[in-house]
């Protein structure tokens, strides 16, 4: 028998009998009542409390937001989509910036040294925002990888107000998540940290050290 | 047999009281554990302060219980829904099945270096040493986990594996085994950490992790983190190894919330981990990144005996917080290793018994005061104490015999002592002639009673029992009266 029909049929024939399923009360998991202000205001309290960083931007003027963010961080190399809005709009208006700009819709093969070792920062868009957690959510595409926002060192993500949500719950059920899951999803909450000596807060272990979030409005 | 390198401290649940005495004795264990969990403890009731948590902590329970109460189908669904997906799935028995299928898939792709992301289950069934027998290095690459092993050690705490060490021990390890210039710099070592793995994820031929969720809705597999290590242990190998207990799986891709909500603010007071990695399968057509190869390891090691019993069941509702440990009064005395197991404290000791049998394990569940905090935190309401207790019968042979070892703790003298106990206290007559003889010997009882009077001083019958002074009182206030 292989090990397989073993478990199965162990736990089918439970020595204490079938066991009937609860049914679960979700309440609880929405249903905040926060108005638009209140939302962000949240979003922006959580994430910088976790070391994220919010920069507020009118919608029409987010690249020149974004071409003060990559000067006064000295990033002169810089990974990004390309069918994207966001990084069709980003490259448009960095062409005359003096930063290379790496293309990140490639297989990541082709550039491993590159991403690994050069770029100083990605840009992706998001999904949305999660207000209750201060937290990004994002499905990375063939035009915006999975290692975009794990790699550099920085990671830029521009994020729409109205993309922000009370829970992760309430995202996950009016975006229809069970109904078709990307090979990736990823909930983003502040830059990657460990407290692995002794408690001591260290950022940039593995993924970035920070996370600059380019909020539009 | 395994030979153990020079240096290497080897704990076992059978030394329980000798090392639990040692780390007593240590002040530097007991500083860095009793620090960090004072902290966690703080943390974690401010990450609740805005929620209704008893209505959190119901849900989660219900979820973890709609799940088990569905395990098998769930199982099938999950297998069914990972393979539409991609993921190959592989079903083991236990530890040694687990460790021997993922050998022969790493050397099916001729791998000889492994990065593992966090996972109790590999630890549980000790897949690095086996890994190395066949010539593959298993390197871990949370920084917890990765000092741990350089310093040829052991986990000591679930969420945090390198709890017992402190900043100048750690900037010991980092200097002698990798070869940094000696700093206490915390930032200078998370930096030299991330350059040395860094290194290693780019020549990983196979990634290995643990799971925190398995979503059979969806064919999902959630991982919770920090680090982004787990992030680059899943995407960047051409093979992901996804290792989980069989009890991990959920029903619904909504459970994930609720659960995420509570392990995250029950382990280190986190309103949210820096990652959610949900995980649905291999790198597809057209996608830049990823692993080629994805699979799901299914792993029993004793979890399908546990699911038997009404009582015992609730053990496999554990969604690996941790925060019973950081509660525990005994815990954060004698720190994870003297407990000598994989899962230490509360969890380790209603779990452990099952894995290793009682005989080995049998004074795990009395290594508790039953003051009842850690079944007042867990965040899915696993009644622990009274688990605490039912082993504590099973192991002397007074429970329904259903745990392996059961009974191996029950001595003939200690029954027996009970015995007569139970008849005398049953038999009032006996009763007042015994307490009467204990009386008038009283001078003589023993004053070393065993452990028992290791610090405490050994009780001593008083000449009259209480209810020979209330008879005597009550006949003195009678004539008083009648005077
Ligand atoms: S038993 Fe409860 S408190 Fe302990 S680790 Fe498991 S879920 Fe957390």
């Amino acid at each position: 028998m292989s090990a397989r029909e073993t478990i199965l049929g162990r736990l089918r024939r439970r020595l204490d009998g079938p066991l009937t399923p609860p049914v679960s009360d979700f309440s609880v998991m929405s249903g905040r009542g926060w108005g638009r202000e209140e939302r962000l205001r949240r979003f922006e309290a959580w994430i910088t409390s976790v070391h994220g960083e919010v920069i507020h931007t009118p919608r029409a003027d987010w690249t020149r937001v974004l071409a003060r963010v990559l000067a006064d961080k000295g990033i002169r190399r810089l990974a990004l989509g390309r069918a994207h809005p966001v990084a069709a709009e980003a490259r448009a208006a960095l062409a005359e910036a003096g930063v290379t700009l790496v293309d990140a819709d490639r297989p990541v093969e082709a550039w491993w040294e590159t991403l690994f070792h050069e770029v100083e920062a990605g840009l992706t868009s998001t999904a949305g925002g999660v207000a209750e957690t201060g937290s990004l959510w994002l499905w990375p595409t063939p035009d915006e990888p999975r290692l975009l926002s794990l790699v550099p060192p920085i990671h830029i993500a521009v994020l729409d107000a109205e993309a922000v949500e009370d829970t992760l719950f309430e995202v996950m059920e009016r975006h229809g998540w069970a109904a078709g899951m990307p090979t990736n999803a990823l909930l983003i909450s502040g830059p990657s940290k460990t407290a692995d000596i002794e408690q001591t807060l260290a950022y940039g272990v593995h993924g970035p050290r920070e996370l600059v979030v380019l909020l539009r409005h | 047999m395994s030979v153990e390198p020079p240096g290497v401290q080897t704990f076992t649940p059978q030394a329980f009281h000798r090392q639990a005495h040692d780390a007593l004795g240590n002040p530097q264990i007991r500083a860095n554990f009793r620090s960090a969990m004072d902290g966690l403890m703080g943390k974690r009731r401010e990450a609740f302060a805005d929620w209704e948590l008893e209505a959190l902590r119901e849900l989660g329970a219900s979820v973890r219980l709609r799940a088990l109460a569905q395990l098998p189908d769930l199982l099938e669904r999950l297998e069914a829904n990972c393979q539409a997906n991609g993921i190959r799935v592989h079903w083991a028995e236990d530890g040694e099945a687990a460790c021997r299928l993922i050998r022969e898939l790493c050397e099916a792709r001729g791998a000889k270096a492994v990065i593992k992301g966090k996972s109790m289950v590999t630890e549980e069934m000790h897949l690095n040493a086996h890994l190395e027998t066949a010539g593959i290095e298993a390197l871990e690459s949370d920084l917890g986990e990765y000092l741990v092993q350089l310093n040829d050690q052991t986990p000591s705490h679930i969420i945090m594996p390198a709890i017992h060490l402190n900043t100048d021990e750690i900037a010991d390890v980092m200097h002698d085994k990798t070869g940094i210039p000696r700093t206490r710099d915390v930032d200078a070592m998370t930096a030299a950490a991330r350059a040395q793995l860094r290194e290693r994820f780019m020549a990983a031929d196979v990634g290995i992790t643990g799971v925190n969720f398995a979503v059979a809705e969806t064919g999902t597999l959630c991982l919770v983190e920090n680090e982004g290590n787990g992030r680059m242990t899943t995407t960047v190998p051409p093979v992901h190894i996804a290792v989980t207990g069989i009890e991990k799986v959920v029903e619904q891709l909504r459970d994930v919330a609720p659960l995420y909500a509570l392990l995250t603010r029950s382990a280190t007071g986190q309103h949210a981990t820096t990652y959610l990695n949900m995980i649905s399968g291999p790198r597809q057509a057209g996608e830049q990144d990823g692993p080629e190869e994805v699979h799901l390891v299914l792993v029993d090691n004793g979890r399908s005996a546990i699911y038997q019993d009404d009582e015992l069941l609730d053990t496999l509702r554990c969604i690996r917080c941790g925060a019973c440990m950081n509660h525990c009064p005994v815990y954060t005395r004698v720190g994870g290793h003297s407990y000598g197991t994989t899962y230490p404290g509360p969890i380790g000791s209603i779990l452990m018994p099952h894995l290793m049998g009682l005989e080995a394990t049998k004074d795990l569940p009395t290594a508790s005061s039953l003051c009842g905090a850690c079944g007042e935190v867990c965040p899915v309401k696993i009644p622990i104490p009274a688990l605490l207790t039912r082993l504590r019968r099973e192991a002397v042979g007074e429970g329904r015999g259903n745990v392996p070892g059961a009974g191996s703790k029950r001595t003939r003298t200690e029954a027996a002592a009970w015995k007569a106990w139970q008849w005398l206290a049953t038999h009032p007559g006996a009763w007042r002639g015994a307490a009467g003889v204990a009386g008038k010997l009283g001078p003589l009882t023993p004053s070393k009673l065993g452990p028992w009077s290791d610090h405490r001083v050994a009780p001593k019958p008083a000449r009259h029992s209480l209810h020979a002074l209330i008879k005597r009182h009550r006949s003195a206030t009678d004539e008083e009266g009648q005077s």
